[in-house]
């Protein structure tokens, strides 16, 4: 059985877009992991994650977003998610990630969304 | 009128390539349920949460191991068991903390116990150290 499932990654201006492409599953969170490690190691802290071709998303490729976004945001970046179906979103809903990260509609509002300063110490 | 209990098994190597494969088999067995896609969405994700962490933490990885995954329809509900001979766990300790907390200490555990307990109406695990480890979900049918 196929498990679908491509992730690239580009720096745009001074961002890192991760796209995801098909199901994160606990088969496939290794990839996604590896991928923002990259980018990060490679002195990126400004990542968008976009999600708009995501068919499916498990506890495993959630807790990649739990993972770095600590040390993001401790070197002044952050993890912004983008493009989400309402199927797919499930997940992060139940589990309350709205309240954690910020979910915009597309790429290039994630970009913009950099601008706004959050201080996410508060929500935690 | 009488219903028949319509009663569906997967048996495939504990290995979490095959989790695509088990939320097909989930998926297919809950639309006869008469699941809306959503809620077929919500049972496929609960059942590839059960069975990661069977293949992952139960069966350490081992491909030698089989998962099996029984789902059972019946007038009144939807309902997965999942039962493997692994390592056992204390349902109890699993870690329950916050989102927050879990982020501030860089945690990620514990995620996929709290996803099944709000998908599915029931999540009831019996441990047998040594012996077996059976996991029984259900879902409730709606009623017209």
């Amino acid at each position: 059985m196929p498990n679908p499932f491509s992730i690239s990654s580009a720096t745009e201006d001074d961002f890192a877009v991760i796209k995801l492409d098909g199901a994160v599953d606990a088969h496939t969170a290794p990839q996604f992991e590896e991928a923002v490690q990259k980018v990060i190691d490679d002195g990126q802290n400004n990542i968008v994650v976009d999600c708009e071709k995501l068919s499916y998303i498990s506890s495993a490729g959630l807790g990649v977003f739990m993972g770095f976004v600590e040390e993001v945001r401790e070197a002044d970046g952050d993890i912004k998610i983008c493009g989400l179906s309402e199927k797919v979103k499930q997940p992060f809903e139940i589990l309350g990630f709205e309240s954690l990260f910020h979910f915009c509609p597309d790429v290039a509002s994630a970009k913009e969304k950099f601008s706004e300063v959050t201080n996410w110490e508060d929500a935690y | 009128m009488e219903t028949v209990d319509k009663k569906f098994t997967l048996q495939v190597p504990s290995s979490t390539e095959n989790l695509a494969l088990i939320r097909e088999f989930v998926s297919s067995a809950a639309k006869q349920a008469g699941f809306d896609e959503k809620e077929v969405g919500r049972l496929e994700l609960a059942v590839d949460e059960a069975c990661a962490n069977v293949i992952e933490h139960a069966y350490g990885q081992d491909v030698s191991k089989e998962v099996i995954v029984r789902a059972r329809l019946d007038e009144n509900e939807f309902s997965i068991d999942i039962e493997d001979t692994g390592k056992g766990f204390d349902p109890a300790s699993v870690n329950q903390e916050e989102l927050e907390q879990l982020i501030n200490k860089r945690k990620t555990g514990g995620l996929g116990m709290r996803l099944m307990k709000t998908l599915m109406d029931e999540v009831r695990y019996e441990i047998e150290p040594g012996k077996k480890n059976a996991l029984h979900m259900s879902k409730r049918l709606k009623k017209d």
